[in-house]
């Protein structure tokens, strides 16, 4: 597999360590002069000096080969255009970009630019799996499949505190495939009885959630 | 008359601007550095806001900036702030997500003007343009074309 990668900050040096660690064969392309010299000292040949959002700069790495292209630039009008252009010009077959302001996410999505990662948002998912009070938790996100499994918390007092799993009328397209209570988990039976302070896996169809979530959210 | 968004009020974007306001139609401008609204009023006898002009201080690729500046309604949209990969960005939000009718991009890389331009996105080059003028003027064949 040939990796290019572009953009060596924090996130593209130790990602290109990493790779060239599991025998990748990776070059790392820097616009910063300072950034590319203290690089090339350690790494050589594998880094390259230049605008990563240069055609010339692109196929001088030979993105024309590369199975693999990871844009982590710091600016996500720069981490677009690359990922556009290997995947449009030069189909290059994955794309991986960085988003550097959450904010900019929906435009990877217009574009059709995917996967795109966000360190806010990763870490925002692990605060919501870390603290418990935080309610609901996506443990699996298919998108392209139309599927999500879900981890919700059942408050007191809400529709499904003290029903049993079948009478929950859940809507089509949904269903309750484990509960979590006293620090075990099992999968529940159509007579199992929900009691605030359980926490329910859902799997579900996304365009479902809310009307999962208000069966378990406190009264308003 | 339209109504003509121009984000990025520079050398180039501000000019277009006047003229354009000049011409009769409606123009919102929008820069995220306030200093370039005095471009639109500079060696002018009334303001940029007096001649009928808007202004709107806000980053380019800020969907709520972009709104503000009335992206909505526009049937122009020109992006012409100094960076290229915000102007191809922000060309292509303006199209597929406001649907604007209309959309130019300035450009300075011939190379990535050249590639969008083949996606079909209306591109202007001003380094293109510079260089045939030199090359016609140095009078190098085929430099016309």
């Amino acid at each position: 597999m040939y990796a290019v990668v572009i953009g060596g900050g924090k996130v593209g040096l130790n990602l290109t360590r990493e790779l060239l660690a599991k025998g990748t064969e990776v070059t790392l392309i820097e616009g910063r002069r300072e950034r590319y010299l203290r690089m090339d000292a350690e790494l050589g040949f594998v880094v390259q000096y230049g605008d990563g959002t240069e055609l010339w700069v692109l196929e001088r790495a030979g993105i024309q080969r590369a199975d693999l292209v990871v844009a982590v630039t710091g600016d996500d009008e720069d981490n677009i255009l690359i990922c556009q252009i290997a995947r449009d010009k030069y189909q290059v077959e994955r794309v991986i970009s960085r988003v550097n302001n959450p904010r900019n996410r929906q435009y990877f999505e217009l574009l059709d630019i995917r996967p795109a990662f966000s360190a806010t948002d990763l870490i925002l998912k692990l605060i919501e799996h870390e603290v418990p009070d935080y309610g609901l938790v996506h443990l699996l996100d298919l998108p392209e499949q139309r599927l999500e499994v879900i981890e919700i918390v059942v408050c007191e007092g809400c529709r499904a505190d003290g029903l049993e799993v079948q009478q929950l009328e859940l809507p089509e397209g949904s269903i309750v495939i484990s509960v979590l209570r006293g620090g075990s988990g099992f999968v529940p039976k159509a007579e199992t009885v929900i009691n605030a302070g359980d926490e329910v896996l859902v799997c579900l169809d996304p365009s479902l959630e809310a009307q999962i979530t208000a069966l378990f959210e406190a009264a308003k | 008359m339209s109504f003509v968004l121009i984000v990025g009020s520079g050398r180039v974007g501000s000019i277009v601007a006047r003229d354009l306001l000049a011409a009769g139609h409606e123009v919102s401008v929008l820069d995220g550095d306030p200093l370039s609204h005095e471009r639109l009023d500079a060696g002018q006898e009334s303001t940029w806001e007096g001649a009928g002009g808007r202004f709107t201080i806000g980053q380019a690729i800020e969907r709520d900036a972009l709104v503000e500046a009335g992206i909505e309604r526009a049937d122009v949209f020109i992006a012409a702030t100094n960076g290229d990969n915000t102007n191809l960005t922000i060309a292509q939000i303006a199209q597929k997500m406001f649907n604007v009718p209309r959309v130019l991009v300035r450009v300075m890389d011939p190379a990535r003007a050249e590639w969008y331009g083949s996606q079909g996105m209306e591109i202007i080059c001003p380094t293109s343009y510079a260089v045939t003028m030199f090359e016609t003027a140095l009078g190098l064949p085929g430099a016309d074309g």
